[in-house]
């Protein structure tokens, strides 16, 4: 019965129901977005990442797993050649282009050596100073043919080839100019390494450290494509707990005004329940099971919204971020709503439980 | 051996606080009312029927004297057993009929039987009282679908589906038409009569009074007697 009254209430006032769900979904659809990108941009590296075929890889000292910063000398690498079981190592360097975008420099026959062949799905393999290849995601994006022009570093750019994804970077050019045109001559930011036997890895990691490369960042595959979890960047999980702490303050604001206006509206039939003999907990219970009604609306709302923001991210900005899709944090960013909402029924449930009854009778 | 009446006061006093003044509503009131009784209390506006009719339906506490309803002592009692008072041995009709405008009528008749506790279903029994009440055709309707008669009907039908003691009625006819008053007037008479049922009616009206078997007159807190 009381589930028919929490119903009806929420059909009676359909555009205050449906506006605070809405509200509530978008605080779900906040979570679920930034949660979305940081695993959908971390998964792509690592797609990307193992795309080179490397076992391991070697980054500058106090560098991260994922960051983009620090470069090294070049003159580290015929040295990690001549290691035991070293077979191959190919160096690349990584410019940033924009705040999630980079233009990489790859020693085009050492990398193929290692990775194979890029496969293009468009055009051909760089053959002038001014041309660039781009994988098929960034072409689609940004409608990228071979013959189109592209701007970086404030210079054209010639696209002569579409290559397949899953090749290191997006934009790739020639490791030397890239190094000559950031004024990087001789540096690397990242050595990729293949072993003989992929089973001596941490052998090898052991012996690239006593070797005097102690300082540097040195990562199996299976280590590095571990740490590209949000849970290991310690500045994104201090986002995501704003973000999450910003939607509980949305759901408990909305839920709250939500609730006060309804408890101010049926102030007469909450007399009238009291009347009837209803409890102060009966009362407050319809204010919650409406509230949890609508944080159950504002979920699923939430949750379709988010492919609705996928589709815009790549409409909007295309090639640049990329949003997974995280049905893992759709129960974690429910529990958020419903708290946040639960929290903001409180006060206006409090307040229909102490309502005095002749007062509510008579009121309006 | 005389039963004991229903709902007896003595010295029955209500003082409340309106801003900085306090008002006596009641001012050593004396009132036995019998079970199977129809009662009406009649007075002008201020004369205090209403605060007694909140007294006696455990709305609020009395001030001082001694109240007893159906064995209730009202003025020892918690606000929780006033709370049970409410749904298990008093039911209110009102003159505004205050039924749930989001529920249907049948919804706003088990809505009661849920706060009681009882099982949400309507007996034979209280279908022949539907049937009585001439409204078990509407019950599928909301508020808005129904007469001010209708609603009223659906209201009384609320008020006795947990079988309580004591019926209490504040100006059950206040707004409804010179046709539907009457009928909803006959209504509370055959209940009466039928069911036995304690019937307390307040009410300005003179003619809609006479319909009770006793009428009792207010003026300024006080029992008067009758004009």
């Amino acid at each position: 019965m009381i589930n028919r009254l929490v119903f009806e209430n929420l059909k009676h006032r359909p555009v205050r129901t449906l506006l605070s769900a809405l509200a509530v979904g978008v605080q779900v659809t906040m979570i679920l977005t930034l949660v979305g990108i940081s695993k959908g941009m971390l998964e792509d590296q690592a797609v990307r990442a193992k795309g080179v075929g490397a076992d391991l890889s070697i980054r500058p000292p106090g560098s991260s797993a994922i960051g983009l910063s620090g470069n090294f000398d070049e003159r580290i690498l015929p040295f990690v050649l001549k290691q035991p079981h070293v077979v191959l190592a190919t160096g690349v360097l990584i410019a940033p282009t924009g705040p999630i975008t980079s233009i990489t420099g790859v020693d085009f026959p050492t990398f193929a050596s290692m990775s194979g062949r890029f496969r293009f799905v468009e055009g051909r393999p760089i053959e002038q100073p001014d041309e660039v290849i781009v994988d098929d995601y960034y072409a689609k994006e940004h409608q990228l043919h071979p013959g189109s022009t592209v701007k970086i570093f404030n210079r054209e750019w010639k696209v002569c080839g579409v290559f397949e994804q899953g090749k290191v970077a997006r934009i790739i050019i020639p490791l030397g100019i890239l190094q000559k045109l950031t004024a990087n001559t001789g540096k690397l930011s990242v050595i990729w390494v293949k072993l003989d036997d992929p089973a001596r890895t941490n052998e090898v990691i052991a012996e690239l450290r006593r070797a005097g490369l102690a300082e540097y960042q040195i990562w199996s595959m299976a280590d590095l494509i571990s740490q590209m979890s949000p849970n290991n960047i310690p500045v994104l999980k201090t986002f995501t707990a704003v973000v999450i702490g910003l939607g509980v303050v949305i759901g408990f604001l909305v839920v709250f005004l939500s609730m006060y206006t309804a408890v101010l509206e049926r102030t007469r039939e909450i007399g009238v329940l009291k009347a009837l003999g209803a409890t102060p907990a009966y009362i407050v219970g319809i204010l919650l099971r409406e509230t949890a009604l609508l944080a159950v609306f504002g979920t699923i709302a939430g949750i379709i919204l988010t492919f609705g923001s996928r589709w815009l991210i790549e409409t909007l900005v295309p090639g640049s971020l990329t949003q997974a899709i995280v049905p893992d944090w759709w129960p974690i960013a429910g529990v958020i709503a419903m708290g946040g909402a639960l929290l903001g029924a409180a006060y206006p449930g409090l307040k229909a439980a102490r309502q005095d009854a002749i007062e509510a009778l008579s009121y309006d | 051996m005389t039963e004991a009446p229903i709902i007896s006061a003595r010295g029955l006093r209500k003082v409340y606080r309106a801003g900085e003044v306090d008002v006596h509503a009641l001012r050593g009131l004396d009132l036995d009312i019998s079970r199977g009784e129809f009662v009406s209390i009649i007075g002008p506006s201020g004369s205090g029927k209403s605060t007694l009719f909140h007294i006696l339906g455990g709305l609020t506490p009395p001030t001082s004297g001694s109240l007893t309803v159906a064995g209730y002592d009202l003025l020892k009692i918690s606000e929780a057993e006033r709370t049970r008072l409410r749904k298990t041995t008093v039911g209110f009709v009102f003159q505004k009929y205050n039924l749930l405008p989001t529920l249907t009528a049948r919804d706003n008749i088990l809505i009661a039987r849920d706060i009681a506790g009882k099982p949400v279903e309507l007996d034979a029994d209280f279908n022949a009282l539907l049937d009585l009440l001439g409204i078990r055709s509407r019950l599928a309707h909301k508020p808005r679908a129904l007469s001010g008669g209708e609603q009223q009907r659906v209201a009384i039908a609320r008020a006795l589906v947990n079988h309580p003691a004591i019926l209490l009625a504040d100006e059950p006819t206040g707004n409804l038409d010179s046709e539907n008053s009457t009928a909803v007037l006959a209504l509370l008479g055959d209940l009466n009569r039928r069911l036995g049922q304690t019937i307390l009616m307040i009410t300005h009206n003179a003619e809609a009074a006479a319909y009770a078997h006793r009428i009792i007159s207010m003026r300024d807190g006080r029992i008067v007697p009758n004009d």
